[in-house]
This record gives C-alpha cells, sequence and structure tokens, in this order.
C-alpha cells in the first residue's frame, strides 16, 4: 500500500494544472463557479482550447488522435478541472459514441466521424430513452425500416430526455429494426442527421426553468444504410458498452470537492446568532459528516482507479459509485441551499444567460436552490439508482435476488 | 379528545377545496408564476370573497376564525393546490401584527384587509440575521414628531404588491436585544423607500428593501416603543404554524401524484408499484405523512397556549415538517423519474414550495436548536 501519487502522477498534475492556469478563460471559470450557463458558443471554445492541447479526448487512443491516458491520469485532470470550475466536457460524441465507433463501427466510419467530434464540427446528441421505455429501455418502440432498394432506413417514433438536443446537429439512436424477436435483440444502433426533415426538436423545461433536455420526435426520417453501427439487430450490445462509458467519472469526486468547498465558503459568509454559520456546531456537523463520506468514497473512486490503470475492466464498483456518488452530491447540494438561508429563495436558474444578474446574492452563492432541484435528476439519470442497486444485488447475488 | 374539525371549518376546508379545485389547476398556476405581478387577483379577491382572509382574523379583530385550527385547515388546502398568492404575507403577519399591536385608526386597515383590497408585506429579516427574530439593525430615530427609518431588509415577499409595510426597527438597545425593537406601518410609496424586486423559486415575489431617511410620523408606530418583539415573534409562531400546514398540504398531493404514478406507469411489463423496493419507500412517505399531520394538530392545538408550550410545539412542527418534506419531496421526484423534473408537470411546483418553506422563518436545524433551547429555558 501505498497512498501517495507516484513522481510522474504528481508531475502531471502539474502539468494539469499549469495549463488550467494559463489557457483556461477567466470570464468561463466565473461563470461556472456562479452556476451559469456556458452557452453552445462557450462550450465549443473550450473544446477548441481542450483539442489544441491534445487533450479533448483523453480516453481515446493515440491512433485516433486521443490523448490516451490511463485512468489515474483522467481522475487527475478531473479532479483539477473541477477544482479550477472549467467547463463539463459534452460527453456524448467524445465519450460515449466515439468508443462504440471505434470498437464496432467501421474503418470509413472512423475515418469520417472521429475527426469531426474533435474538430466540433459534429454536435452529438443521445437517443436512447423514450417515454415509454426509461429503467426499461430495452422496451423502446422507436423503428426503423428498411426501404424496398435497401438504401435506407425509414425511421418513426420519439426519444426523450435528450440532453443538449437543442445544439447539436447529429443523434446517435437505439432502433428497433426487429419486433418478432427477444425484446434485446432486435435494436440496432443509427446515426442520424438532425438537420433531416423528418427530425424534430422540442424543448423541454426543468423544474429550475432550464432549457437542457429535449423530445426529438421521427417522422418518415430517412437515414442511409452507411450510418448503421455494426450489425442490423446487435444494437443492444453497443449499447451496453456505451453505457460502461457513460458511468466513468459517475463518482462525480471533483465536483463533490468543488461543491464541499463552496458550501464552506457560503456558511462563512452567513451569519447566525451573529457568527459565521460555519462556527453553529450543527451545521458544522452536517458538513463534516459529508466530508467524510465524501474522504471514503473518493479512495474507493482511486482504489476502482488504479485497477483500471492495470487494465482491470470495471464491474459492480462502478454501480456502486453512482450510487454513492450521486447520494454525496445530492447531499452536498442540500449544504448548500442550507447554508443560504432566505437568500435561497430568489428565484435564480443557471441556464438563462444574465438571468442572475438582477438578484441580490450577499454570499456569492449562487443559483444553489435551483442547483439542488436540478441535481435531483443525478440520481435519476444514466441507469437510476434503484437500477444500480438492482445490478449490484443482481451481480452479488445471482438468481437470488 | 376529539379531532373532528368543528362544522364551520369543515364547511370552509370543503369549499376552499372546491374553489380551488375548479379554479387553481397546473395551466393556471403555471400563468400566475410567469406574471409580473407573481399573484392573480382574481384568485385573490374570488378566495376573499370566500371568507378566506376572515378566517385568518378573530371575532374581536373583525374576522371569524384565526385560531391555530383555523390557520391550519386554510393553509392545508392552499398547500394542497400550490398557492402562491400571499395569504400568510398580507394577513397573517401583515394583517396579524396590525390586529394585535394597532390602535384604532390602524385596526380600521383590518376590514380593508379581510375584504381583499389592501396588501402588506412584513419587512422584518435583514441580510445577516439569517433566521434570528431578534437581530435588527435598521434604525429608529426620533426627529420631533417624526421618526426617521434606515436600514435593510432582506427577501421581503409580497413587498411589489403590498400597499403599506410592516417594518421591524430599533428604537434602543444592542443589536440583538429583545427589547427596544418597535414596529412602523409605513406606505410602500413613501419616500426614501428603494425595492430592488425579483420572482421566488417556488412561485410569488419578493424584494431587498433599503430605506434611507424614511420619515413618518410616530402615530405610524404599532404599539409601545421598544416593546415589539413579543408580538413579533407570536405572529412568526402563527406563521410557522401556517408554513407547516401548507407544507402538509403540499405533501399530500406529492403523495398522491406519486401513488398513482406507481400504479399507472408500467416498465418491464408491470406498474413500477409492483416492485418491492419502490413500494416499501411509498409506505415510509404514508408514514411520515401521519407523523406530519400529527405535528400540525398539535402545533395548531398549541398556537393559543402560554410562550413555552406554543414555542416548543411550533419549533417541534418546524422541524418535523422540514425532515418528512425533504423525504417526501425527494423521494416522490426520485420514484417518479425523469417526468418530475419537468416545469410542467404539477409535482415540480409542488415540491418546490415543500422544500423552499424550510427558507422561511427558521429551517429544519434552526428550529432543533430552538426546540433545545427553550425546553433548557
Amino acid at each position: 500500500m501505498d497512498l501517495s501519487y507516484s513522481d510522474e502522477e504528481k508531475a502531471f498534475r502539474a502539468e494539469v494544472r499549469a495549463f488550467l492556469e494559463e489557457k483556461l478563460p477567466k470570464e468561463m471559470s466565473d461563470k461556472i463557479r456562479k452556476g451559469e450557463e456556458l452557452g453552445k458558443a462557450g462550450q465549443e471554445e473550450w473544446h477548441a482550447i481542450l483539442n489544441a492541447q491534445g487533450w479533448l479526448a483523453p480516453n481515446w487512443p493515440k491512433k485516433f488522435g486521443g490523448a490516451e491516458w490511463n485512468a489515474v491520469q483522467r481522475h487527475i485532470f478531473e479532479e483539477e478541472a473541477a477544482a479550477h470550475y472549467a467547463p463539463r466536457i459534452v460527453p456524448f460524441g467524445l465519450s460515449m459514441l466515439a468508443p462504440v465507433l471505434q470498437k464496432f463501427g467501421s474503418q470509413e466510419q472512423n475515418d469520417y466521424w472521429l475527426p469531426r467530434i474533435l474538430s466540433g464540427e459534429d454536435w452529438w446528441c443521445q437517443g436512447y430513452s423514450e417515454p415509454g421505455a426509461g429503467s426499461d429501455l430495452a422496451s423502446l418502440k422507436t423503428e426503423a425500416v428498411l426501404n424496398e432498394e435497401g438504401t435506407h432506413y425509414i425511421v418513426n417514433g420519439q426519444k426523450t430526455w435528450t440532453t443538449l438536443g437543442q445544439h447539436a446537429n447529429m443523434i446517435f439512436c437505439l432502433v428497433r429494426t426487429d419486433k418478432k424477436v427477444k425484446q434485446q435483440e432486435g435494436i440496432s444502433f443509427l446515426l442520424i442527421d438532425m438537420d433531416n426533415p423528418g427530425v424534430e426538436v422540442r424543448p423541454i423545461i426543468l423544474l429550475d426553468g432550464t432549457h437542457e433536455v429535449n423530445e426529438v420526435w421521427f417522422t418518415d426520417c430517412k437515414v442511409p444504410v452507411e450510418n448503421l453501427v455494426g450489425k442490423e439487430n446487435e444494437g443492444w450490445t453497443y449499447a451496453k458498452y456505451l453505457l460502461t462509458h457513460e458511468r466513468t467519472n459517475i463518482a462525480g469526486v471533483g465536483f463533490s470537492q468543488a461543491g464541499l468547498t463552496a458550501v464552506k465558503r457560503i456558511a462563512r459568509a452567513e451569519m447566525s446568532g451573529g457568527k459565521p454559520l460555519m462556527e453553529n456546531p450543527h451545521f458544522a456537523a452536517r458538513v463534516a459528516r459529508v466530508e467524510i463520506d465524501l474522504m471514503a468514497m473518493s479512495t474507493t473512486n482511486l482504489r476502482i482507479v488504479s485497477k483500471a490503470a492495470a487494465g482491470a475492466a470495471p464491474g459492480v464498483e462502478s454501480s456502486m459509485l453512482k450510487v454513492k456518488g450521486t447520494i454525496i452530491r445530492q447531499e452536498i447540494n442540500d449544504l448548500a441551499r442550507r447554508a443560504a438561508g432566505a437568500y435561497a429563495m430568489p428565484f435564480a436558474s443557471e441556464a438563462i444567460e444574465g438571468s442572475n444578474l438582477a438578484l441580490p446574492d450577499p454570499l456569492n452563492a449562487g443559483p444553489v436552490a435551483a442547483q439542488y432541484f436540478n441535481n435531483r435528476k443525478l440520481s435519476i439519470f444514466g441507469g437510476s439508482n434503484e437500477i444500480q442497486r438492482q445490478i449490484i444485488a443482481k451481480t452479488t447475488m445471482g438468481g437470488g435476488a | 379528545m376529539n379531532f373532528d374539525l368543528t362544522e364551520e371549518r369543515q364547511m370552509l376546508q370543503d369549499s376552499l377545496r372546491r374553489f380551488l379545485r375548479d379554479k387553481y389547476d397546473t395551466a393556471t398556476r403555471n400563468k400566475i408564476l410567469e406574471s409580473d405581478t407573481g399573484f392573480s387577483a382574481d384568485i385573490w379577491n374570488g378566495l376573499a370573497e370566500l371568507g378566506v382572509i376572515g378566517a385568518l382574523f378573530t371575532e374581536d379583530q373583525g374576522g371569524f376564525g384565526g385560531a391555530g385550527f383555523d390557520l391550519a385547515v386554510v393553509f392545508e388546502e392552499l398547500g394542497r393546490a400550490g398557492v402562491v398568492e400571499p395569504f400568510l404575507d398580507t394577513a397573517v403577519l401583515g394583517g396579524g401584527l396590525i390586529a394585535e399591536l394597532g390602535n384604532d385608526d390602524q385596526k380600521a386597515h383590518v376590514e380593508e384587509i379581510i375584504g381583499g383590497a389592501l396588501q402588506l408585506a412584513f419587512a422584518h429579516g435583514e441580510p445577516t440575521s439569517r433566521y434570528d427574530m431578534n437581530r435588527v439593525s435598521t434604525t429608529a430615530k426620533a426627529d420631533g414628531d417624526n421618526i426617521v427609518l434606515n436600514g435593510r431588509k432582506a427577501v421581503v415577499v409580497n413587498a411589489e404588491n403590498a400597499d403599506m409595510l410592516v417594518v421591524s426597527a430599533r428604537e434602543s438597545g444592542d443589536v440583538a436585544d429583545e427589547d427596544g425593537i418597535s414596529l412602523f406601518l409605513v406606505p410602500a410609496d413613501a419616500k426614501g423607500i428603494t425595492l430592488q424586486g425579483y420572482a421566488l423559486l417556488a412561485g410569488g415575489r419578493a424584494a431587498e428593501i433599503t430605506l434611507d431617511d424614511v420619515t413618518v410620523p410616530a402615530s405610524a408606530r404599532l404599539g409601545d416603543a421598544g416593546k415589539a418583539y413579543p408580538a413579533i415573534e407570536a405572529r412568526i409562531a402563527a406563521a410557522n404554524v401556517a408554513i407547516c400546514a401548507e407544507t402538509l398540504g403540499a405533501m399530500e398531493t406529492a403523495c398522491r401524484l406519486t401513488r398513482d404514478y406507481l400504479m399507472t406507469r408500467k416498465q418491464f411489463g408491470k406498474p413500477i408499484g409492483t416492485f418491492q423496493a419502490l413500494a416499501h419507500r411509498m409506505s415510509d412517505l404514508l408514514i411520515e405523512m401521519e407523523q406530519a399531520r400529527s405535528a400540525v394538530i398539535v402545533a395548531a392545538g398549541h398556537l393559543e397556549a402560554g410562550y413555552k408550550s406554543r414555542e416548543s410545539h411550533v419549533s417541534a412542527a418546524k422541524n418535523l415538517l422540514g425532515r418528512a418534506g425533504r423525504l417526501v419531496a425527494e423521494d416522490s421526484i426520485q420514484m417518479h423519474g425523469g417526468i418530475a423534473m419537468t416545469q410542467e408537470y404539477e409535482l415540480a411546483h409542488i415540491a418546490k414550495r415543500i422544500i423552499m418553506s424550510d427558507h422561511r422563518f427558521g429551517d429544519t436545524d434552526h428550529h432543533l436548536e430552538r426546540y433545545i433551547a427553550i425546553a433548557a429555558a
């Protein structure tokens, strides 16, 4: 056992820090710190900065233009990025679609799509969930039928919870191509151009007033057969592979650490009984409890990360990290709104640019209550915490669960 | 022992529930939430006509209720429908303080309040007072027959719609002394008052108020100089009973929506409520609902009791409702999944009402500490 980072890892951290201090624009980190939405242009700007450094695709092999970092390096980057209030990297093209293409796509597909992901030419979104297919994803109904000429699929149906679909020009979808077989065996993985006249995007406004998800409707949408990834009716295998990637960094250690720092800052500014709230033993105990949980969880995360760095595939532990990681993040969100007292009440949406300017914020707390509500999503999306617990139970108790 | 409502209160509950069911659906409320004023004059006047405001005042004050149980009946229904109109601010707080402390001239306003014609706001909290009721740094200085007010008030709910503000200010003593605090009835358009208004996350609006040499006649004072604190404490206790009852009503709606959803939403070929993991969670919510209902009943029943009994039961209720409310709001959203995250689904607003009720007049932690302190005193 050695709990310290190696010299190479320390040097890597220093390199990441130097990069962030030099290249991360201050206006950008200010926005992230205040909980303001970066917008499409800001997001693209950050991607371009990372791409210029060769760090936009840390998980890709070098032969595809990635940084090919190991799991520990990725963890260090994520931790430093969160601490410096760097924008989150939009994951749909870079860390969801790309690994699927690299493993199951054709040479032509990789040659065409991967450079466009890096350059920002394409903004991808994910077409998985449907109104009737949430936790039970395999019951999806969006249908793709091959035309008589065998040149195009005709797609009809509806996807939902499509994150940042309003910015996207491309969507990767799970579609049903065979209705006669077992649900999981009739699903295919299709790449669809959003500019296609058969595609319509309708906004969904979330409970904190933000527009980050959408409905995507397909009406007789023609998709060339070249856009099928892998083999027809084997999409479920690719989808499961993708979901294991969706769950990397699911623990959100960096976000929790940054969030806890913010809670302490707010609680030092907020006065209660004539003293900073942080000196109130009751509040301090709440903060300490979650800090202890976070310390243990981030170590669990590192244990799994080092195993993964040594080549082991993450198993049931990623489900465990998702459950514990989201509980901790949500608890930190709860502490932040609690700390702000009455100043948590003003409506402060994180999505609407400039919307926070007229609001009173003497604690410099940002939209803490809006974030508390928005982050209820953490335990719902990417496989709800109930689904994760089911996976843990099935894996560890087999048929007995 | 008898836990039934009196006939009058039962009638009030029935007519209020019917009114809100017919006139306050989700679409109507969402329009109100987006409006510039943050409230609907039609709803306000309709409810005033129904006698809802009158039920919040005693017969001596010109109403026909005013007891803890009256507040509980009214606010539970308001909470059930997610009503955002400022009954708490205008009637329970502003109107209640006038009725409690005012002279005959000032008390004449109560009739206008009950009729729905006058709006009020209680400008008490300050940027650094958090939930301390006694921490008042706004000053009131005599200047001949006038009083000059200076200071800042934080998150004053309904300030922009108010015709008059009930402003707390210190005439003597240190910043946290209970003695020395007075209340003044100040026209909202008085010279020297600046409002910075904004919408609230759970509906309605509030404002930051700056008082810059606001001059009012000494006759604007409510009650005796420097002696307003006990009335402030008592009215905030009443407000907390109202808030707890409102939260209880909102929690009932959350549970109803969740139970219906669990019974109708199908995944893996069956209603999700048949999965034990969710069925047991729903059962836990229903158990906590009974706890919450009892806490509200006990607090409402002790609102007219002596100081220690009143404050202790009110803090107990606010603590319990804070805990049970958070559980109900969060688990209702979780069991629904994504649909509950959307603005247009009823639960979104209801969950916000429940959670944000913890940010007015003391949160769960504050009232636990207060409960302990009162018991030790």
